[in-house]
């Protein structure tokens, strides 16, 4: 912390190599404002005090304009504004230009996760890193406009859908941060949450990297259903599927396994293997009744055996 | 003047007030279908604060679900509707048209010694574009509501299912009125200024009306269009912002904001101008650096066109666009602070009066100074990335338009008042109330500058635990703000049943309206008046008889 910081109070705990020199301009222009805020309020205070209506007093003659007067107090916000202006595009340029070699993640928002996917193909719901390197993110869309933000990185960027943006950031010590999503983005917007995670070194992130991209064919058969929970609280299930017979915005799994759907338009599908596997990669295809087509196909983003997980785990839901 | 019906309190306001604008004719229609600008002000004062008590309802019920974590008072998709219904409320049916259609069009053509404003008829149809406008957007909630924030950002707003084109189509007809509102005062003010008054002689409520009118009727006709091109998408899939129809969200957000930022200025001048007049009058002292002030409303409504793209800085605009949008986005910080200094000096010795109307005036320094000195921090690149979307800019936004431009409405309303009815209002009241706002509104907001530089984003229906204490100080404080505004509507309503009768002039102006009865003739003024300066206050004299100020020459007049 530098002379002159008002961590403590304004700012959250700096947690990437950028943050400081972001925090440098906020501090800045923070205590100009104090200055000039003071500067006002002690002037209004006098005058107030000063020249107050009373009776004998009256308003005395003065100048009404003062050309050297006014062009000082001109300049010298200019000149103000001028460095602030300076400051903070630096720090920009910064925030916009990754260093070389930088592991690089691809970012999917959408309704209402974030998707991380790791150059080896594996898919989390939060953002492993290592510590100590650059880290750059490519970041689109699949629905509407969201954004990625972690406050303790000062850093922020739009996943826009149609595009790839880009961000980056290099923290140095192990530990968790909180991601939010900074652009409105309908019912959830307040809980499309994810972490950050540092881990404590690179041989650690890898060991997790390679844990994570085959966890599900290490399980036994029995137990391929635990596989089909961490991918239903994992791949964005959850937001939309209770599992406790509330209804979200689609149906509850719960007890859903073999039961009879009412179909919008009408008619009703039974759920099996094949009605899932379908809900799944074409989810438009059967709408059940009372609920919106608004859910993003998985084609792709889930394998076979991902999904035989997720059945499996659909049949335990009684 | 100095008719001796004056001492009658107690009565109802016709009886007593005589012959005026608000007594000239009776009925309905004579208000509905009325050409006298006065009238025309006075319905849209009712119309802009029945928008205001809608946005407001919607602002507390908002706050108080936030008072504590999950649900409290209603879902997320009722909260959504909730913020949207409070952000497209207070911009499009309150702020916009706010200063300039109901105090500007009651004192304008006062100003100008003019019997009315250029075009009367444009001036009624105006009106009721902003009720059939206003309509448009109330039937839209009511026939379940819009939750895509008052932005109405692409391609969220062309794939929810809520009503967002009968909102949108609302804001479209509501922009008319504000270009009809805008043309108006242009001519108005080009033709109609009286003999002796030149453009370095107006007002400078008036030069800020004019820079205000100027930014109506150039950029309100882009945000028509953007609608216009939004409701196309929405009802005819044609791509332009969708990209999953081969459109550019952030294309939409260029279009918005390139009316929507000037916009900003449009809401902020006319409280600048209000400022001018109230804190010159109030401390009986010639405006300081009058040239400065009137040529920086004019510097602001032009810089204020080029500042669009600071709304954008994370969505993926370029670099360079980032880098020339901070400049200019700091050159219009510069005009702000001028007039600031500008009104200072003014107090420097002059006589000042804490009368309710300056204790608004003065608050606006103290909050507008604020909101615009955090406008630094969003300005710098590197600063707005950690804060866009925050509840820093929620504050600091609300700084600049609660601090600034509501502040400044309130210290119009109480300053014109007295003309506009004829009547006294409990300056007691008004005092407390000021305070009740005053500490209610930084307990709301200031907390938000916290919780939002620690990294709260906006328009978020549930947050983590680490906000809880921020909320719940901004949620009671915005409960503080509602009682200070049931006070106001208590004590001026009550003024209009029993207030004391106001005098011609009870605060000493010198502007041509204090030189006519309250409440002014059907005609304004018995016999054209000639224009002086209007900050020239040496000839005005008390007089504890009348309670109001007068000049010998006026006393002359009044008499015959």
């Amino acid at each position: 912390m530098s002379y002159g910081s008002l961590a403590g109070f304004w700012l959250p705990r700096q947690a990437s190599t950028t943050a400081g020199s972001v925090d440098f301009v906020f501090n800045a222009v923070t205590w100009i404002g104090i200055t000039f805020f003071v500067l006002i309020t002690a002037m209004l205070a006098v005058f107030l005090w000063k020249y107050r209506a009373r009776p004998g007093h009256a308003a005395q003659p003065s100048p009404d304009h003062n050309q050297r007067l006014e062009v000082t107090w001109t300049v010298i916000p200019v000149l103000i504004v001028v460095w602030i202006f300076w400051e903070g595009f630096e720090g920009f340029l910064d925030l916009a230009t990754p260093p070389k070699n930088a592991y690089e993640v691809q970012v999917l928002g959408q309704k209402w996760k974030w998707l991380f996917t790791y150059p080896n193909g594996v898919v989390d719901e939060n953002l492993h890193v290592p510590p100590g390197e650059p880290v750059r993110l490519v970041m689109t869309s699949q629905d509407v406009i969201h954004s990625l933000y972690v406050p303790e990185f000062r850093i922020k960027r739009d996943a826009v859908p149609g595009r790839y943006e880009k961000q980056w950031f290099q923290a140095p010590e192990a530990g968790e941060h909180q991601i939010f999503c900074a652009e409105y983005c309908g019912t959830s917007h307040s809980a499309m949450l994810a972490k950050v995670i540092v881990h404590r070194s690179r041989p650690e992130f890898e060991r997790w990297l390679a844990d994570a991209g085959n966890f599900i064919d290490k399980l036994p058969p029995e137990k391929l259903w635990e596989g089909g929970e961490k991918l239903y609280n994992q791949r964005g299930c959850k937001q939309c599927h209770s599992i406790d017979g509330t209804s979200g915005i689609g149906p509850t799994f719960k007890g859903i396994w073999g039961h009879a759907q009412p179909l919008r338009g009408g008619g009703s599908a039974t759920v099996d293997e094949n009605y899932v596997r379908e809900s799944i990669v074409d989810p438009q295809a059967k709408i059940v009744a009372g609920y919106e087509p608004v859910m993003p196909t998985f084609q792709g983003r889930l394998k076979d055996k991902e999904i035989t997980a997720l059945i499996e785990y659909l049949k335990k839901l009684d | 003047m100095g008719t001796a019906e004056g001492t009658a309190t107690g009565a109802r306001v016709s009886p007593r007030l005589g012959d005026n604008y608000l007594t000239h004719t009776r009925g309905f229609a004579s208000w509905a279908l009325t050409l006298d600008h006065k009238r025309i002000g006075v319905m849209y004062l009712v119309a802009i604060l029945t928008a205001f008590l809608l946005g407001g309802v919607a602002a507390l019920l908002v706050r108080t679900e936030l008072i504590a974590r999950g649900p409290t008072i209603m879902g997320a998709d009722a909260y959504n509707k909730m913020f949207t219904l409070h952000g497209a409320a207070m911009v499009f049916l309150f702020i916009i048209p706010g200063i300039p259609a109901a105090l500007g069009n009651f004192v304008l053509p006062l100003m100008l010694g003019a019997k009315d404003v250029a075009f009367p008829r444009l001036n009624l149809m105006s009106f009721w574009l902003w009720v059939v406008g206003a309509l448009f957007a109330i039937g839209a909630v009511v026939a379940g509501g819009v939750d895509t924030g008052w932005t109405f950002y692409t391609p969220y707003s062309t794939t929810t299912n809520t009503n967002v084109i009968a909102t949108t189509f609302g804001a479209f007809i509501l922009g008319f009125s504000s270009i009809f509102t805008g043309m108006n005062f242009i001519v108005t003010i080009h033709k109609l200024r009286p003999v002796g008054m030149t453009w370095f002689k107006m007002p400078l409520f008036l030069w800020s009306l004019y820079g205000t009118a100027m930014i109506q009727v150039l950029a309100t006709p882009v945000l028509a269009i953007t609608l216009l091109l939004l409701i196309a998408e929405r009802a005819l899939k044609v791509g332009i912002f969708d990209p999953a129809l081969g459109g550019d969200p952030v294309l939409y957000q260029h279009f918005f904001w390139f009316y929507s930022h000037p916009a900003v200025y449009i809401m902020i001048l006319p409280a600048m101008g209000i400022i001018s007049e109230v804190i010159s009058v109030h401390a009986r002292k010639h405006i300081f650096g009058y040239r400065f002030i009137a040529l920086s409303s004019i510097a602001i409504a032009v810089l204020g066109f080029l500042v669009w793209g600071h709304h954008m800085f994370v969505s993926g605009q370029s670099g360079m666009a980032n880098a020339i949008f901070s400049v200019l986005t700091f050159s219009v910080a510069i005009p702000s602070a001028i007039k600031v200094f500008n009104w200072l000096a003014t107090l420097y010795k002059g006589d000042i009066r804490l009368s309710t109307a300056m204790i608004y005036g003065l608050m606006f320094l103290v909050t507008f100074g604020i909101g615009g000195l955090t406008g630094l921090h969003l300005g710098a690149l590197a600063v707005d990335v950690h804060l866009h979307d925050t509840y820093f800019v929620v504050a600091h936004f609300h700084y600049v338009m609660f601090g600034g431009t509501v502040v400044a409405l309130l210290a119009g309303l109480h300053h014109w008042w007295p003309k506009m009815f004829g009547v006294m209002f409990d300056e007691r009241l008004g005092r407390i109330a000021a305070a009740l706002i005053f500490v209610g509104f930084n307990t709301t907001f200031f907390t938000q500058f916290v919780m939002g530089s620690h990294g709260m984003p906006r328009r978020y229906y549930d947050y983590v635990p680490q906000f809880d204490l921020y909320h719940q100080i901004s949620t009671i404080g915005s409960y503080v703000m509602a009682a200070g505004f049931f006070l106001i509507a208590y004590y001026l309503i009550l003024s209009l049943v029993r207030g004391k009768r106001a005098p011609m002039n009870p605060w000493g102006g010198n502007s041509l309206e204090w030189h006519t009865p309250s409440p002014p003739p059907h005609d304004n003024f018995s016999e054209t008046p000639v224009a002086e300066d209007p900050y020239d206050y040496g000839k005005l004299v008390y007089d504890p008889a009348k309670g109001g100020f007068a000049s010998r020459s006026y006393e002359g007049a009044g008499a015959s």
